[in-house]
């Protein structure tokens, strides 16, 4: 059976949520994010999830995913604002056990 | 003054589809969009993206739905102001509403619907040193191609890596005097055909590549006469009349948040179980720009909100009128210009 995995979410305002993900619902990290409404409506996801708008910018804290990205997420990230070296797109990042105690922060807006 | 029915504010798939509805009803409409064309998001992001969730088209290109509804609505002829951001709304002593854009251009209607999505699509500004000052008065940046008679004959840098990048770096190409397109990375996110198009007019000298590379400042006191373009940690110097930028948009809610209408969570809240009209009398809102309890952000639900809300503004323009549902199988659609669509009538035969 799937299991939900566990993973520290860092607000625009510098809170951090602790979540539970399923893993077994086809979802991104940027959907998690929406879900538990961490950002304002309207901020996160605009596109929708297709790597087009670069609104869900995260920052992996930790090690637990590797910074690897797409080409469209590399192609995006080169046209987004407050990147950093290790800036992912939420929505490039679906949800699977591999994230447990996976760490972000959510970027600011773009 | 453009007088109309419905004043819509929005030319995105509901905003469209409320064209089609009112028509049904033989009330006119003029749409508002802050954007050069219509459809919107759809438009705007992701015109080569198919959709599968619109009823009856198991896979639809977003460009071509687009295409399809403005088919779909020619029929009732509305009017457009593209372009041009919808500023302030007036309510009269008539209870008709003024709505009026930033360039001034002014629409009167019996009834507004808001169908701006997100908001309006604002252009993503690179961080630059006094870029405001050069974004006003034609001083020399510009976020959108709204007449490319503006660029003949004129010097012109482009800065981006997507599909707009490209196509106005080629259709400009033909305009202007010279075309420097700069990008961060030596690859582009826009489809194949412009990019080997772009490489084309690259080698035959039409287009100038700068790559890996970023416009980093000014020059010019009245207005830009060059920029200054960071390429491999040097500096070089580029003579322009225009930089173009085009990072994409961003939504904002933007002027219809002073309207005095009540927003939750960059939304405007619309009585959902009646007509999806805001607090204020005659406005409406439709689409992924309101909220309600249960709200789904889903083309298909702005197309059923846009019915209901065109019944609902007939009831306001045509008080104590009865209206009828009726079926466009049965009593055919009827274009505001002299056209007629109905369906064949069966020939009935007597058995003999």
């Amino acid at each position: 059976m799937a299991q939900d995995v566990n993973i520290k979410i860092t607000d625009r305002n510098g809170v951090t949520h602790e979540v539970l993900a399923p893993t077994d619902m086809n979802m991104n990290l940027m959907e998690l994010i929406r879900s538990y409404e961490l950002a304002e409506e309207g901020t996160l996801g605009i596109c929708g999830g297709m790597a087009m708008c670069a609104s869900c910018q995260v920052y992996i804290l930790n090690d637990v995913v590797p910074i690897d990205r797409n080409p469209d997420e590399e192609a995006m990230l080169d046209e987004a604002y407050h990147v950093q070296p290790n800036s992912r797109l939420g929505c490039q990042i679906p949800i699977t056990e591999n994230l447990e105690g996976l760490a972000i922060q959510i970027a600011l807006e773009q | 003054m453009i007088e109309t029915d419905i004043v819509i504010i929005g030319a995105g798939p509901t905003g469209l589809f409320a064209v089609f509805e009112a028509g049904l009803l033989q009330m006119k409409c003029h749409i508002i969009d802050a954007l050069p064309q219509p459809g919107g998001q759809l438009a705007e992001l992701y015109p080569k993206k198919p959709i599968f969730d619109i009823p009856g088209y198991p896979e639809v290109l977003a460009g071509d739905l687009v295409n399809n509804l403005m088919e779909q609505i020619k029929q009732f002829q509305p009017g457009f102001t593209l372009g041009e951001t919808a500023e302030t709304i007036d309510k009269l002593e008539d209870d008709t509403f003024v709505v009026t854009t930033k360039e001034g251009t002014k629409h009167k209607a019996k009834a507004v619907a808001i169908a701006g999505g997100l908001g309006t699509f604002e252009p993503r500004k690179p961080v630059l040193k006094d870029i405001e000052f050069y974004e006003l008065e034609d001083r020399g940046v510009d976020y959108f191609v709204k007449d490319p008679e503006k660029y003949r004959d004129k010097n012109i840098v482009i800065a981006g890596g997507g599909d707009s990048a490209l196509d106005w770096s080629v259709f400009l190409s033909n305009v202007a005097k010279s075309v420097t397109l700069v990008h961060r990375r030596n690859e582009f996110r826009g489809a194949l055909d412009s990019v080997e198009k772009v490489k084309e007019l690259k080698d035959v000298g039409k287009i100038k590549l700068i790559t890996p590379a970023e416009v980093v400042g000014f020059n010019g006191s009245e207005r830009i006469t060059a920029v200054d373009i960071e390429i491999n940690g040097a500096r070089m110097n580029v003579e322009c009349d225009y930089f173009i930028p085009l990072f994409g948009l961003t939504p904002k809610l933007g002027p219809i948040a002073d309207w005095g209408l009540e927003i939750e969570k960059n939304a405007i809240k619309v009585n959902n179980a009646l007509d999806y009209q805001t607090n204020i009398d005659g406005i409406y809102a439709i689409g992924d720009v309101n909220t309600y309890p249960g709200k789904l952000k889903l083309i298909l639900c702005g197309f059923h909100e846009a019915t209901l809300m065109c019944q609902s503004v007939y009831n306001r323009i045509n008080p104590g009128k009865r209206y009828v549902l009726k079926y466009t199988t049965v009593s055919g659609v009827d274009g505001f210009d002299g056209t007629r669509k109905e369906a064949e009538k069966a020939v009935v035969k007597a058995i003999e």
